[in-house]
């Protein structure tokens, strides 16, 4: 294969095709199974599995300690078994504490329920500065926190991957599981922002 | 070892950015390099601690300044070249030269489902007793090995509380350099900013990071 079968496309691209192409004849890798691993990312696991734990702990105080004594099995009981995610830590955030999760390492971080991690989490901008200064990582996303809270950042070191669960907004009373899933966002159980308030209805 | 990406404390690479389209991929090529790297783990030629060994190994500006899928792609080629799988002139035409060598497995698209759900649990049999428990103050060890490590820079020399007994899980130093998986206790110890960073610390916020008994000393001993 020579890259002027692929001119529209960018060098890396083509470089990206070309080694694919060879590794494919070399037996590595099927390149039906690379698709197959692209779309598992893309559409099966990814936030919303996250956000069904979250959901579920607000309403269903059993599955919450559990989750407080073993995440793991707890984590594990709704199906979300699959790679980097096979020893989970959830942390709770509430008024008195906030929870920060990042991998100064590397890019270490809970793909069974949240899916690949955004770019911002494995760039150097987030993996130096979460540890020495959390609260101006914070301030990048647009929160201020109070100096009363405490923020514990956790540097995932292991295959410990951490599940922040964010304090249920305010004025959902009553809502359903699924419903309450919806206000769940990804940086919410990353650590870098909060479960969306539901609009109020006049 | 004091590669580039243990970046943990240093400064000037400006503020935490994101992509305002919030897309798993920035290029249609970043996903299959991740679905190559991803396959080519079932070839069973490694294992994930030689390949973030091989990824920290990349020079520090290129490891610094390089787009991260290109990362992953420039180590397992390293990784590849390591074992004779390709060789670098096949690299550079992309085109077959030599015969394969055998592998463990070709991952099967219809195998993909079952290999990502069953993942690779890191803990193993306990052996013996945890030499730390909750509460202990605990010391980290001042060890700048050349080869792959955990134990991150900012966070050696340092006094610390444990406050989590993990479990018995594969020791990622000897790992990563095919010396045997070494399980060993891991702890979760939570350290001060104030003792991390001194003046730029304060008393209130933590850091915790996860670390095997080999890092942790008693510090009355």
């Amino acid at each position: 294969m020579t890259s002027h079968d692929h001119s529209h496309l960018t060098e890396t691209e083509a470089r990206v095709r070309a080694l694919e192409s060879l590794l494919s004849e070399k037996g590595y890798i099927d390149s039906a199974a690379v698709d197959e691993i692209v779309q598992t990312y893309e559409t099966k696991i990814g936030p919303q599995n996250g956000a069904h734990v979250v959901a579920k702990s607000w309403t269903d105080p059993a599955f919450r300690e559990w989750l407080e004594t073993d995440s793991t099995a707890a984590i594990h009981s709704l199906g979300y078994t699959s790679r980097q995610g096979e020893h989970i830590e959830a942390v709770f955030n509430s008024d008195a504490t906030h929870h920060l999760v990042v991998c100064t390492l590397c890019s270490c971080y809970p793909w069974s329920v949240l899916g690949l991690p955004p770019s911002w989490y494995k760039s150097p901008p987030f993996r130096s500065k979460a540890v020495i200064d959390p609260r101006g990582v914070l301030e990048d996303f647009g929160i201020s926190m109070p100096a009363t809270t405490k923020i514990e950042v956790h540097d995932s070191t292991s295959e410990m991957r951490y599940l922040v669960i964010p304090q249920r907004p305010a004025g959902t009373q009553g809502w359903s599981s699924e419903d309450l899933a919806q206000l769940v966002t990804r940086n919410s159980m990353i650590g870098t922002g909060f479960a969306r308030t539901p609009k109020v209805s006049s | 070892m004091n590669g580039g990406a243990d970046l943990g404390g240093m400064m000037g690479f400006g503020p935490v950015v994101e992509n305002p389209k919030d897309a798993f991929f920035d290029a249609p090529w970043e996903a299959r390099v991740l679905g190559i790297v991803v396959a080519l783990g079932a070839c069973g030629k490694w294992s994930i601690d030689m390949s973030r060994a091989a990824r920290e190994s990349l020079p520090p500006a290129d490891y610094m300044s390089l787009p991260y899928y290109i990362i992953w792609l420039d180590a397992a080629l390293n990784l590849m070249l390591e074992r004779g799988m390709i060789t670098q002139e096949e690299i550079d035409t992309a085109t077959l030269q030599v015969p394969p060598v055998p592998v463990a497995r070709t991952l099967a698209a219809a195998d993909v489902e079952a290999v990502l759900g069953a993942g690779a649990p890191a803990n193993r049999p306990e052996q013996g007793q945890p030499l730390f428990a909750v509460g202990d103050t605990v010391h980290t060890i001042n060890n700048h090995p050349q080869a792959h490590t955990r134990m991150a820079r900012y966070a050696r020399d340092k006094r610390g509380t444990v406050t989590k007994v993990h479990g018995f899980h594969v020791f990622a130093d000897s790992n990563a350099q095919g010396t045997g998986e070494n399980p060993q206790w891991l702890y979760q110890v939570t350290f001060s900013t104030r003792t991390l960073w001194g003046d730029q610390g304060n008393d209130i916020d933590t850091v915790t990071l996860d670390l095997w008994e080999s890092y942790l000393k008693d510090p009355a001993s």
